[in-house]
């Protein structure tokens, strides 16, 4: 292989390795369409994986971050000596240290700063990093920096952000948001108007309105940010990290140390799990930073606690609703308003409203619609990218409100959204028209066709089996006071970058003989966050290529952009990157044999030419020549980009613009059990059908929509982080009170996979990972209102809520 | 920080006495969490897994001495039928892998009014056995707990064992979290039935700011079965006595409002664990009378 990197001098341990992989049974093809075995499970599940918080490196310091206790406040003065003075201590950052001009990064709006200048924003903000000999003293030094605080007002929400008086959490804003929004503390809005919302309610039979409110989820991932810098001898570094899209973090780290990008040289570390919440930096700079102020190594983890602040959360969201329908149960419009509170910077928000916007209203026919989203700047904690984005909340009132509507109709919850489910051909309030299948109704008869779970499992002969009631193990009723719920909900979701993005991702394809086999090299810059690429791109790269051996390098800056993982487009993206680039090693594959080959058959200047089983075959399944043969002393190697249809901007008035590339649709149906005297509840069964237009590998596509719709489940019933409205202190950060499903609150998820292709994807494949966690939610929701009879408004629901207590 | 490692109990107990600050490990579930969130700093650690007599118990004829260090999965698993109450509460401490680890002589140093096993603890009745140098006092449990996080050990002792009532009568234990397993508690409720003395006891844990005893509806409840006969008649407790038992546990609690649930909906659960696990326990105890009297020879 070519050596692309520059080495440090000693090479660090636990970094990130080649995955060379066969087929399992070396009689399946191991190719698309199969459920070829993750290469990485054995390694995982064994705890041999190497994550990024395992990385070593000989003679390395580790660095610490002090971050604010305040939410917003002037800084009076910091006090760095007695830190600096501390044994074993290297050194002690803080704004006044940051070499170049360039202070401040951020996704869309650079407005982060890397660390706090003359104020902090929100609780946990970074303000002074410290690099020790081990990682104890860096703490305790850090804890001798003295900050002077002089608290500042704050504001948490829409009425305090935008009041008369409202304290301005950036006061000089600049960035391209800033001249159409109402408010300085407002990052993005826009509105979508299409037809006559007024004219079309006067239609109405029935008008339905609703508010709701959505607490503010975390991630959790489980394997905390971390990363390892390294000073390279040509005066870059070389960086470490657990990420989600490489070549981003590169754009904003390089401009903070002064380095060109080509000086930043980075490797993806072993990721233990992301949903959105490694799309901002950490420690990247931060550790840059530090390795390049001592001269050393330094390694930066973050502990459960820090790493509730080291993330931005999904947004907490408030919508008001507004649904009208006539008495045969068709929608004649919907208003609605999403206000989401994007914290202290904006990270994802502007995207996030425009995905909240242009799917307000739900996998729906309506012609006429009056539709705000906003974002605020408050100082609450920065909220940005999580699965679902955007699209999660709205999903979470729109499906509540469909529920009212038909308990207003008197009509069945499934058959008056069937009435107005979506199809292809479909226009969206963007004016966009829905040009692939949109299978909503059939998702909804598929899963309320399903069989109901049997009633009363926790009977068993020996007395109840608590572990099958709400309350669980807690043993808070033996069947007393427990009622079941049944509730349907679907969603729809995006694929990929929106409004006009120059989305692309990047794949180096080489082909060679090794051992007198031919194999195939893989090697993207994609981030593996537990989604299974590295998986798929091997089974793409067999399918176009016929081989069985295929090596997915570590992903890397040394290759093109591989986009972020995220918005469900990695399937989609990079393995239509690597479908791309495998059919053009494919022609310069089958050009090597008509010249070595070429005149000893007519075939090969005349037939459609396939690699299959490490031969050169035609479309009529006859074999011309070994691929062994053909590849002997020459290799093929490229890399090539590849693009989506390109989007359009949504426009700021109107809203209107063919924004998004696909879109995912998913139905679930919910049974719960509801404890009504305690207010505890245990979900049986959470149905879920989506379509997938081609699964590239089954099994994976089943676990990713059972692990979305494991992640609905937690923020219907439990997972919130808790900010106290005063301080704007999170009061929740760790795993004994930010709550996340165990294995005993996870239901069966018996899952329904349609494929209906998209003609405009590779394979004719779907984005699959979020949807699954919008309609999960609405869906939980819509069960426990069965149960309760109550209008249950916010989610997550917790006891209190259910009990009146 | 000094980590004291002593191979005997004679050797922690002098250890204990030399430095009174030393903070005793066993599993570590508690201490652990706390240093790791530099909640506390102990000048010095004192691992008492080589002190193998804390891992043990033993059944005597009316009570059971439990080692401070026997984990809850060995409680679950080998003392069912002595201390059910107990077995109860320590099946729902947080996941197996620290079931394994953690023990009651923890839950009783850290004494958090969240521990899971002092409402069983209370409810079932027994005594602490706390050891010094100077000798070796029997702390009854009513009189264990002092205030939020404080107990009442002096500075040079450490706990050996409890010294725990077997149970002469069925017990239950109840807790509320939002999750169904792994959880800590909003609020938790112990009752043990004591038919050999005709009296009930109870704990509430997470309502108030130590574990205590809701004694004023157990005394209600104990006058109640004796007016009424039904520890002799066997009959079904009356719906107003269960609920009335209900709402003074619930009276007998002083709780907050915090993060993890609302004082008002704390007062109301322990009223729906109280009322559910006297029916539980009652129902038990009836069914057991009936079963004697159908034996001709009992």
């Amino acid at each position: 292989m070519t050596a692309h990197r520059t080495r440090a001098a000693t090479a660090p341990g636990r970094t990130p390795t080649s995955l060379t992989q066969g087929t399992q049974d070396g009689l399946t093809k191991g190719g698309i369409g199969e459920s070829t075995l993750r290469p990485d499970g054995i390694l995982k599940v064994t705890g041999e994986f190497a994550y990024s918080s395992d990385l070593w490196h000989e003679d390395m310091l580790w660095g610490y971050t002090l971050r604010s206790t305040v939410a917003h406040a002037r800084i009076a003065s910091i006090d760095t000596a007695e830190a600096l003075a501390t044994s074993g201590v290297y050194a002690v950052l803080t704004y006044d240290d940051l070499p170049t001009e360039v202070k401040h990064y951020g996704l869309e709006i650079r407005d982060t700063p890397v660390l706090a200048h003359g104020k902090v924003r929100h609780h946990g903000e970074p303000v002074a990093l410290v690099a020790a000999d081990h990682p104890e003293t860096a703490r305790r030094a850090a804890a001798k920096i003295r900050v002077v605080y002089e608290e500042l007002p704050i504001v948490t929400d829409e009425a305090s952000a935008t009041g008369p008086d409202a304290v301005l959490v950036h006061e000089h804003r600049d960035d391209h948001h800033s001249g159409h929004v109402p408010h300085p503390n407002i990052v993005h809005r826009q509105p979508i108007v299409r037809g006559d919302a007024a004219a079309a309610a006067a239609r109405a039979d029935v008008i339905v309105t609703g508010d709701y409110v959505f607490g503010m989820q975390d991630q959790a991932f489980l394997g905390p940010e971390s990363g390892l810098a390294v000073p390279a001898e040509d005066g870059g570094v070389d960086l470490y990290v657990a990420t989600q899209w490489l070549h981003s973090d590169l754009r904003q780290i390089a401009p903070v140390l002064g380095l060109p990008e080509k000086k930043v040289r980075m490797t993806l570390s072993g990721v233990g799990g992301a949903f959105g919440g490694r799309e901002d930096l950490s420690m990247q700079i931060h550790g840059c930073l530090l390795a390049l102020r001592t001269g050393k190594p330094v390694k930066i983890v973050y502990n459960r606690f820090e790493s509730f602040f080291g993330h931005v959360h999904r947004h907490p969201a408030r919508l008001h609703y507004e649904h009208g329908a006539t008495r045969d149960g068709r929608l004649t419009h919907v208003k609605c308003r999403i206000v989401l509170d994007g914290g202290a910077y904006a990270s994802a928000s502007p995207a996030v409203v425009g995905n909240a916007a242009s799917l307000s209203i739900g996998p729906y026919v309506v012609e006429d619609v009056d539709i705000e989203a906003v974002a605020l700047y408050t100082n609450n904690p920065p909220c940005g990218a999580m699965r679902g984005f955007g699209a999660v909340q709205a999903c979470f009132a729109y499906e509540a409100q469909m529920d009212k509507v038909a308990a207003e109709l008197g009509l069945d919850p499934v058959e008056f959204r069937q009435i107005n489910a979506m199809e292809q051909g479909t226009v969206m309030p963007t004016g966009q028209v829905v040009d692939s299948p949109a299978p909503v109704a059939e998702l909804l008869r598929r899963v309320k066709s399903r069989p109901l779970p049997p009633e009363r499992q926790w009977e068993t002969t020996e007395g109840a089996d608590v572990r099958a009631l709400p309350g669980g193990l807690s043993n808070t009723t033996h069947g007393e006071g427990v009622v079941r719920g049944v509730g349907y909900a679907v969603g729809i979701k995006n694929v990929g970058f929106s409004e006009g993005f120059d989305d692309y991702s990047t794949a180096r394809v080489r082909m060679e003989v090794i051992n007198g086999e031919p194999v195939a090299t893989v090697h993207t810059a994609m981030a593996e966050v537990g989604q299974g690429g590295v998986t798929v791109h091997a089974q793409i790269a067999r399918s176009e290529l016929g081989v069985t051996q295929v090596t997915i390098q570590p992903a890397d800056t040394q290759v093109g952009s591989a986009g972020s993982t995220s918005a469900s487009r990695q399937t989609y993206m990079t393995g239509g990157a690597v479908k791309n680039t495998c059919e053009a090693v494919r022609e310069k594959v089958l050009d090597i044999g008509r010249r070595k080959f070429g005149t000893y058959h007519p075939a090969w200047a005349t037939a459609e030419l396939l690699l299959e089983a490490g031969k050169v075959v035609t479309d009529g399944g006859e074999a011309l020549a070994d691929l062994a043969d053909v590849l002997e002393g020459e290799a093929v190697e490229l890399e090539l980009e590849f693009r989506h249809r390109p989007t359009q901007a949504f426009d700021l008035r109107t809203g209107q613009g063919n924004g998004h590339v696909q879109y995912s649709f998913a139905a679930h149906r919910a049974v719960v059990e509801v404890d009504t005297e305690l207010g505890l509840v245990k979900v049986v069964e959470l149905a879920c059908a989506q379509d997938v237009g081609k699964a590239l590998n089954p099994l994976s596509v089943v676990g990713q929509i059972q692990g979305g719709t494991t992640q609905g489940l937690g923020v219907a019933v439990m997972e919130e982080i808790i900010v106290d409205p005063v301080t704007a202190k999170v009061r929740n950060p760790s795993f004994t009170d930010y709550l996340i499903p165990t294995i005993l609150d996870t239901p069966t998820i018996p899952v329904d996979v349609l494929e209906l292709a998209d003609e405009h994807a590779p394979y004719g494949l779907r984005g699959i990972g979020e949807a699954p966690t919008l309609s999960s939610t609405p869906a939980v929701l819509a069960a426990i209102r069965q149960a309760t009879g109550l209008e249950l408004n916010r989610t997550p629901v917790r006891p209190e809520h259910l009990t009146g207590s | 920080m000094d980590f004291l490692r002593p191979a005997t109990w004679q050797e922690a107990l002098a250890a204990k006495a030399e430095h009174p600050s030393a903070v005793p490990i066993a599993g570590g579930t508690d201490v652990m969490v706390e240093i790791n969130f530099d909640h506390r700093r102990p000048e010095y650690l004192m691992d008492l897994n080589r002190v193998a007599e804390l891992q043990e118990w033993e059944v005597g004829e009316d009570t059971v001495t439990l080692g401070a260090s026997v984990p809850y999965s060995r409680i679950m698993e080998s003392l069912r039928a002595e201390l059910p109450g107990l077995a109860l509460a320590a099946h729902t401490v947080a996941s197996p892998q620290i079931r394994n680890r953690g023990g009651v002589g923890g839950n009783l140093g850290t004494a958090s009014p969240a521990g899971d096993a002092h409402p069983a603890l209370l409810a079932g009745g027994g005594e602490v056995e706390a050891v010094s140098v100077r000798g070796t006092r029997m702390i009854p449990i009513d009189d264990f707990y002092l205030g939020v996080k404080r107990n009442a050990l002096a500075p040079d002792e450490l706990i050996r064992a409890v010294r725990l009532k077997k149970a002469t009568g069925p017990q239950q234990f109840s807790k509320v979290g939002t999750r169904n397993a792994m959880v800590i508690a909003v609020c938790a409720f112990g009752i043990a039935l004591h038919p050999d003395t005709r009296t009930v006891r109870t704990g509430i844990g997470s309502a108030a700011p130590t574990p205590i005893r809701a004694t004023t509806a157990e005394e209600f409840l104990t006058a109640a079965l004796e007016e009424g006969g039904f520890w002799d008649n066997g009959k079904a407790v009356p719906p107003a006595v269960a609920r009335q038992f209900a709402d003074l546990v619930a009276g007998a609690a002083n709780p907050i409002d915090d993060v993890r649930g609302t004082a008002s909906y704390r007062r109301h659960a322990l009223a729906v664990m109280a009322r559910r696990t006297l029916g539980w326990t009652w129902e038990q105890y009836r069914g057991k009378q009936q079963d004697e009297r159908n034996q001709p020879c009992a």
